[in-house]
């Protein structure tokens, strides 16, 4: 009887040591979840910057190629360009702040698209003036001729 | 009959644009740091890593940056040009190693004859950046107050030393 029952404690005993304390378990857990986190953060935060460079990158032109972004380029001068913009970025430069940078540097040259300011309205507004001046003309030239046409029965009409 | 002249004028001034096009060098872009302080920079040298320039130790002289590379064809064909620029002793010029592998670049000293007081070391570019260096060569002028007065891109030839660099450091200097 008394065999049985030492029996049974230690067969509590062994499953209680074979299972380890559930506060151990939280703990693994939490750290696991943690790690998971942590780990996924981290290529969220890579991908958020790889994005980030791109984004840049498109913006720039390659001032040694010149029709091409430094996105597309693979002039050295390129990816110096790439590589300065994602360690800025990654120290937390936002993207304005990267290409001001640049632009401090190379100039407005280095924008792929111009900036709209005093010295480019020309160069923005001017197509579409030259539009608007080609169609006045076009419109004042063939009311003339319309008026000419009009004399021109008139004096048919009194002759006849 | 003037309303026959109009269009042609107008291909007229068509042809002049053209005309000016044709001759802009777009390669050649103004500098940003024209008339701008040149950014401070300290950088070790080709001769030693362990000896270092700082262009702050150039403060109240007219000196001359010139950006070269040993890799760089341009570079070659101008350094008859940067010898005759350093001779004529109107201006310190100093070198910017652009790029560039130190043991590459002094091996090039060697065999095409050194001009320069020294030249800076920038084996990764980054120098450059911060000088808004898109090709090499490059040849900047400095005045006393460490301000960027001209900028010349691409090689340097005998007739754009006579005709821009010496007159920009002769009024310098002088003036």
């Amino acid at each position: 009887m008394n065999k049985r029952i030492d029996n049974r404690m230690d067969r509590r005993m062994d499953r209680a040591r074979a299972k380890p304390p559930a506060s151990i378990l939280r703990v693994c857990r939490s750290l696991l979840l943690c790690a998971g986190m942590v780990a996924s953060a981290s290529v969220f935060a890579k991908a958020d910057l790889e994005s980030q460079v791109q984004h840049v990158s498109e913006q720039l032109r390659c001032l040694v190629c010149q029709n091409q972004s430094i996105a597309d380029s693979h002039a050295q001068l390129a990816q110096d360009l790439r590589r300065e913009a994602r360690q800025q970025l990654s120290t937390g430069r936002t993207e304005r702040e990267v290409i001001d940078f640049m632009v401090q540097r190379y100039g407005d040259f280095v924008l792929y698209q111009p900036p709209f300011d005093p010295r480019t309205w020309l160069l923005w507004l001017g197509p579409f003036a030259l539009l608007l001046a080609g169609l006045s003309a076009l419109v004042v030239q063939s009311r003339k001729l319309e008026q000419s046409l009009e004399m021109e029965n008139l004096a048919i009409a009194e002759e006849s | 009959m003037t309303r026959y002249l109009w269009p042609l004028a107008g291909f007229a001034a068509l042809l002049v644009f053209l005309a000016i096009g044709l001759r802009l060098k777009p390669q050649e872009l103004p500098s940003a740091l024209l008339n701008k302080p040149l950014p401070a920079l300290r950088l070790s040298t080709v001769d030693s890593p362990e000896q270092y320039f700082d262009t702050r130790d150039m403060a109240g002289k007219v000196w001359v940056l010139n950006v070269w590379a040993s890799w760089c064809g341009p570079c070659r064909a101008e350094h008859a040009v940067v010898q005759e620029l350093a001779a004529t002793r109107l201006a310190t010029v100093v070198g910017l190693n652009y790029n560039d592998l130190r043991s590459d670049s002094q091996q090039w000293l060697r065999e095409m004859g050194n001009p320069y007081l020294l030249s800076a070391f920038d084996g990764d570019g980054r120098a450059g950046i911060e000088l808004g260096v898109y090709g090499v060569p490059e040849t900047f002028v400095i005045d006393q107050q460490g301000r960027v007065r001209l900028k010349l891109t691409g090689a340097l030839t005998h007739e754009r030393l006579q005709s821009e660099l010496l007159p920009a450091l002769k009024a310098l200097t002088h003036g």
